[in-house]
């Protein structure tokens, strides 16, 4: 039982995952296919962040271990503990996922507006943002039209 | 092996809470139809995963995941939907079995890949014992500031930062191409008739938008010593921007930001950014290594009291390059966003007036 | 002394939590759309105002109590903004509130008017 409850975090954020990459497969629209592929991307964040969590740790921004809220940190934690894992007198989480995640939370809004923006060309081009009916539209186009000018 | 602390349990059990919240919200967003109320509930994850990042210790990362989430993001769908349409069809239930059989495989397949993962919160898991274990304690000596994710995030891995802001300026390059620039503050249209009818939210914005901005800079100069830094920064420097123009009107807004300024002010973003590695390349260092921002003819020149511990000169570079990179990520960041919007809130212009010409 | 402000002021987060929650209830239940606004805006800043001076209360005299009092003002100039403009919307939008009073519907009629759907 607490070995599924240390890997709960996991199991949640695949699960999200596979909501986000259900939404890609199965809708036929444009536009809810980028929120299901943003809902993909942060549950990948999720994921991260639940790997560099330090239990009794704090954010990594250097406290005084003498202040008092160092000391107050302190106080929740085994001091066996803090000699072992700890910095300075202080447990941190591993800033290193934090930092990976950070830009690439702006980095997915960035490329979001971009398939987005392709998601409105096609709407002016095709009339419509339904995969099934843009498919028959530039197919039937293609066997019309030939080579575009 | 040094047993957990008692206080993970409280932890745990929020951390369990928000999790389920997420899955349900994400599963509202699987089976609702309506597009507004898939990218409302979008908003809401993710705020609620902002709030559960801040449980995870990740206040960085919340802070950005707040701000782009529950901003931009929003505002970038909702603009996508006006020029597109609100509703999805409904999709025929046999599309949905192999999809799902997919997922479900997929899904057992990462989960059973997880069990080997280790337990939530170890600390002597080789993610957290090695690597970022030595950048909590190199930190104060190669560089002197207390956040140390901003420490890793522009001077560890700097070039990794720098590559991000290059992409941020490629997608907004890429939706400028594809949207068009945003048309001459001239063309957009006049404000709607101004009744008194909004009168509190235009007032409510006079009064935001300056402190918002002021926030943004607040946030920007504070990244070094608690959370923040140039993304978060960049992005609500962005935000206040859109407020004005959402409040009063694409025409005022292009007036005093205009789409070729903001085109502009991007390019410097990431022209800052790789000059201050080039700088140091000048210097004798390697690219992006602020120890060689200062020649050492300037560094010389800094009076001794202000250089406080002499071990300790690097720390001077240090500072300055990191300060002036994340300048750079500012500027990009916040020009990228309101370019974005330019693009799609332009998009309405032009068509209506291409229809109107029809 | 400390210790005791530190309960109130838990005692404070907790109603202040409480309140949010009765206008989630409230949202959900009412029947129009400007009542819906009502429940919720009115809850959503009593709650958050109990929340953040319950904080202030554990936190004490503190830059965090600075801060925390920065954050109350904001909301307190933003939310009742964001009620207003989303009345105004609805209003725009041709919203018009339902008059009357608010009669428990039989159960067959309920069937043929679904939620979301029955606004006047």
């Amino acid at each position: 039982m607490s070995f599924i409850l240390s890997h709960l975090n996991y199991i949640a954020v695949t699960a999200l995952m596979m909501a986000g990459l259900f939404i890609v497969f199965s809708s036929g629209n444009l536009i809810k296919r980028m929120i299901g592929l943003a809902i993909f991307q942060t549950s990948t964040g999720l994921f991260y962040i639940s790997l560099g969590k330090v239990s009794g740790g704090t954010a990594a921004i250097a406290v005084d271990a003498a202040s008092p809220e160092g000391k107050a940190l302190a106080a929740q934690v085994d001091p066996a503990y803090i000699a072992q894992y700890g910095v300075d007198g202080v447990v941190y989480s591993n800033p290193l996922p934090h930092v990976l995640i950070l830009t690439a939370i702006v980095v997915g809004v960035a490329t979001l507006a971009v398939g987005l923006a392709i998601a409105v060309r096609v709407r002016e081009a095709f009339g419509t943002v339904e995969a099934d009916e843009i498919e028959v539209l530039s197919r039937v186009e293609s066997t019309q039209q030939g080579p575009q000018a | 092996m040094i047993a957990l602390p008692p206080s993970f349990d409280a932890n745990l059990a929020i951390d369990i809470g928000l999790l389920l919240m997420l899955l349900a919200i994400a599963g509202a967003i699987v089976r609702t139809r309506s597009l507004l109320a898939a990218i409302i509930l979008f908003s809401i994850y993710s705020l609620v995963s902002a709030v559960w990042l801040v449980v995870m210790d990740a206040a960085d990362v919340a802070f950005t995941e707040a701000v782009v989430g529950a901003g931009v993001s929003t505002i970038v769908l909702l603009g996508a939907i006006l020029l597109t349409r609100g509703e999805a069809e409904k999709p025929d239930w046999r599309r949905l079995i192999a999809p799902a059989l997919v997922c479900m495989l997929v899904g057992g397949l990462l989960v059973y890949a997880a069990m080997g993962l280790p337990a939530l919160g170890d600390a002597a898991s080789p993610a957290n014992a090695y690597v970022g274990r030595a950048y909590l304690q190199q930190t104060p000596n190669d560089i002197g500031i207390p956040n140390v994710v901003t420490a890793v995030l522009s001077s560890y891995r700097g070039f990794d930062t720098l590559g991000e802001t290059t992409v941020i300026f490629a997608a907004g390059v890429g939706v400028a191409l594809m949207l068009g620039f945003g048309p001459r503050a001239s063309l957009a249209p006049p404000p709607a008739s101004v009744g008194d009818q909004h009168v509190v939210l235009r007032v409510a914005a006079k009064l935001l938008i300056p402190l918002i901005a002021l926030y943004a800079l607040y946030v920007q100069f504070h990244g070094d010593l608690g959370a923040g830094g140039g993304f978060q920064a960049g992005v609500i420097m962005a935000a206040a921007i859109i407020l004005h123009a959402l409040v009063f009107g694409l025409r005022e807004t292009m007036a005093a930001v205009p789409p070729k300024v903001a085109r502009s002010v991007a390019a410097l973003g990431v022209l800052l950014f790789a000059g201050v590695g080039v700088v140091c390349l000048m210097n004798g260092g390697g690219f992006l290594d602020y120890d060689y921002l200062f020649a050492p003819s300037v560094e010389k020149q800094i009076p001794g009291w202000l250089l406080g511990d002499p071990d300790h000169a690097h720390h001077w570079g240090q500072h300055f390059g990191i300060l002036t990179i994340e300048f750079g990520v500012l500027l990009t960041v916040s020009a990228v966003m309101v370019t974005i919007f330019y693009g799609f809130a332009g998009r309405t212009v032009d068509v209506a007036r291409d229809e109107a010409r029809r | 002394m400390a210790d005791v402000l530190s309960w109130i002021g838990g005692g404070f987060v907790v109603a202040g939590v409480l309140l949010s929650v009765l206008g989630a209830v409230g949202v959900l239940r009412f029947p129009d759309v400007y009542t819906r606004i009502h429940a919720a805006s009115i809850t959503d800043t009593g709650g958050t105002s109990l929340v953040v001076l319950g904080l202030c209360l554990i936190s004490g005299l503190s830059l965090v109590t600075l801060k925390l009092v920065f954050v109350w003002v904001f909301i307190m100039l933003t939310t009742p903004v964001a009620a207003n403009a989303l009345a105004n919307a609805a209003f725009s939008s041709g919203h018009k509130p339902r008059v009357g009073t608010f009669q428990i519907m039989r159960t067959d009629e309920r069937r043929k008017t679904p939620r979301g759907t029955d606004e006047s």
